[in-house]
């Protein structure tokens, strides 16, 4: 007993740390700065997600990871090792590409088998065989690449980085390519995987929901640094940017004065209706900042009705449009100061359906509100590119 | 009713008219090859033989015109094929000075009429003092010079339509850059590199302008058959003419049915 405490603390003091981690990395490609002095952690073991919009420097960092770009300065270090300026052939990582770029000229087999040949391992075909069952492409293995499906090649690009038993796993967009059908099925199947292998997974994407649905871990990265890093629930729920707030789902951001701090609770003036937002929602330090909602935490009622959140109550909205969905409604709610709120409701049947023009008033639990700093932009991370 | 009947075939038939009219000359020179002539100056089949066959080098002028062409044009190949890979992978992988220039350039030997090149290169030659060496050398220099360009741009064009992540995807996956190189990309822009030399040795075996002002006294398989063609040609040109056509034949069929029997494989 006393020796697992031991261990447990020579590595803390020994700074051996078992999964990546990436130390004040920067990389310029000339007058454009990808990735900003980048701190991260990818603990071993971790489905982790690297989120961002086009461009944000996630590729790049991925890219780093994986040898294929070389850092301009900073350290990488897996399992303790410094890997920054390690080849790619020298280093315990592979990388599933976002184009696959499996091998034309070979068949599916000697694809997957590529690593450990070139490693010179033993036992190569009864290894590319189970692997080739793992990923259910038993009965392809002498097809050549083009015969496949994209969802099967895609698996093949799997099966063909996951043999050599990389201590990390890099997959960059590996469902980008894929119809929406497939793509589900693919992130159950990749985090089935990752579960069976229990490999550490870094998962490139612009899909939140891609994000949040497979990875523990989920990094939001913009303009070449990381914005917030948490479970993805975390995330969701507390914000601590505009910009996370915005990319990760939808906001509604309003904005308010602060008129009281106390140590639980912050006061804001919201255009003239007072709120509170909890202390630990608060990531605004100025006498401003943007009182933030998610949708399905407003609730919408008639005029004068007593709804069920006590604290933050808006009156004097109008509906200015519905959007019916089956399962729930969206209304866009104009508030007396001009701006349009969202707000999506369960069609539980308890309430009725709003028409446009109708009164209503708004509320929400104080509980669920953040508070995001002034200086930001509120529209930054919701210009997402439809793909 | 005949007349729907020749609009719905009108195609087919303009089709075999154009067939018609690209093998008859070929037609004929097989057709002569067993030609056995009455005067040497009437070109007419005056009766069935297999002589020419027989007895193909008669001429023996022509026969070491012909070893003589086969060998620039092999050593052209070779020579081109290797100095046109090399650039243009240096053109396609990497970023040099006057990179773009050597691009625009390389296309100038293909786009200058041939009669152009092949006179400043004997003004090239004679300024250099080589007006008394004109000969096997100089008509294998003018060759590799020609041939390059078209071997530049062939592999170039299989190159630049490789993904750059295929050799990353093999670095990545434990291959040094030597294995990346022979196991991936070489194999994977071998057949332009085949093309570029098939298509090298036809040009070097059949250039007659270039190759005529640079030859001196030596003379190539196409400059016997220009000299001989003012005093009657001996019927044994059109049998090297027939296996000429025969062996490219061989190639591409066997070429085709290499790939059917691939993709059959595949599908399978």
């Amino acid at each position: 007993m006393s020796q697992v405490v031991e261990q447990g603390s020579t590595a803390g003091e020994g700074e051996v740390h078992s999964g990546l981690r990436l130390r004040s990395v920067t990389k310029s490609f000339a007058a454009f700065t990808a990735v900003d002095d980048l701190d991260l952690d990818v603990p071993s073991g971790s489905f982790f997600a690297l989120l961002g919009p086009s461009g944000c420097g996630k590729t790049t960092t991925l890219r780093m990871v994986a040898g294929l770009e070389t850092p301009t300065s900073g350290t990488i270090t897996l399992s303790g090792q410094d890997i920054t300026y390690a080849k790619p052939y020298q280093r315990p990582v592979n990388t599933v590409f976002q184009s696959y770029a499996l091998f034309p000229h070979l068949d599916i087999f000697e694809n997957v088998a590529f690593g450990l040949r070139r490693r010179k391992r033993p036992d190569v075909k009864k290894q590319v065989e189970e692997m080739l069952e793992l990923v259910e492409l038993g009965s392809q293995a002498h097809k050549k690449p083009a015969q496949l499906s994209g969802g099967q090649q895609q698996r093949v690009a799997l099966a063909r980085a996951l043999i050599n038993k990389p201590e990390v796993l890099l997959l960059d967009e590996p469902l980008g390519a894929l119809d929406l059908k497939l793509r589900r099925s693919m992130q159950i199947e990749l985090k089935r995987i990752q579960t069976d292998v229990g490999l550490t997974f870094i998962h490139v994407t612009h899909d939140q929901e891609e994000a949040m649905t497979m990875a523990d871990t989920v990094a939001v990265m913009n303009q070449g640094v990381i914005e917030q890093l948490g479970a993805p629930a975390e995330l969701y729920e507390n914000p601590h940017s505009t910009f996370v707030a915005n990319f990760l789902g939808q906001s509604n951001l309003i904005e308010g004065a602060v008129t009281g701090r106390a140590s639980d609770v912050v006061s804001v003036d919201m255009h003239g209706i007072g709120v509170s937002v909890p202390a630990e929602r608060c990531h605004a330090g100025g006498d401003k900042g943007w009182v933030g909602i998610r949708p399905e935490k407003v609730l919408i009622g008639e005029e004068g009705e007593a709804l069920d959140a006590p604290g933050n109550t808006i009156p004097g909205g109008v509906v200015t449009d519905v959007s019916f969905y089956g399962v729930s409604t969206q209304y866009l709610v104009r508030m007396p100061w001009g701006q349009e709120l969202q707000v999506f409701e369960q069609n539980t049947g308890r309430r009725r359906l709003f028409r446009t023009g109708d009164r209503v008033e708004l509320s929400w639990r104080p509980e669920y509100a953040f508070l995001l700093d002034h200086s930001q932009d509120a529209s930054a991370g919701s210009q997402r590119v439809a793909e | 009713m005949t007349g729907r009947w020749l609009r719905e075939r009108i195609v087919l038939f303009l089709g075999l008219v154009v067939l018609l009219y690209t093998f008859v000359p070929i037609a004929v020179v097989i057709l002569m090859s067993f030609n056995d002539p009455a005067s040497r100056n009437v070109y007419r089949f005056d009766g069935f033989t297999l002589d020419n066959w027989a007895n193909p080098c008669v001429d023996p002028s022509m026969c070491s015109a012909l070893g003589r062409s086969v060998e620039i044009g092999l050593l052209a190949t070779l020579a081109a094929t290797v100095l046109g890979t090399l650039a243009a992978f240096a053109l396609v992988r990497h970023d040099f000075v006057g990179r773009s220039a050597t691009n625009l350039l390389i296309f100038l030997p293909m786009a200058a009429p041939e009669i152009v090149m092949g006179s400043s290169l004997l003004a090239l030659f004679v300024a250099a003092g080589f007006s008394g060496q004109l000969g096997f050398w100089t008509i294998l220099i003018a060759h590799i010079m020609f041939c390059l360009s078209f071997v530049v741009v062939t592999v170039r064009a299989r190159l630049a339509g490789m993904d750059d992540n295929l050799e990353q995807a093999a670095m990545d996956l434990y291959a040094t850059p030597a294995q990346t190189f022979w196991r991936v990309t070489f194999p994977l822009v071998f057949p332009g590199i085949l093309g570029a030399a098939l298509l090298s040795f036809s040009l070097s075996f059949d250039d007659f302008i270039i190759t005529n002002l640079n030859a001196g006294q030596t003379t190539t398989f196409p400059m016997y058959v220009w000299g001989v063609a003012q005093r009657g040609v001996p019927m044994q040109v059109n049998v090297i003419g027939t296996l000429m056509f025969a062996i490219s034949i061989v190639i591409v069929v066997s070429g085709e049915l290499n790939n059917r029997r691939r993709t059959r494989s595949l599908t399978r």
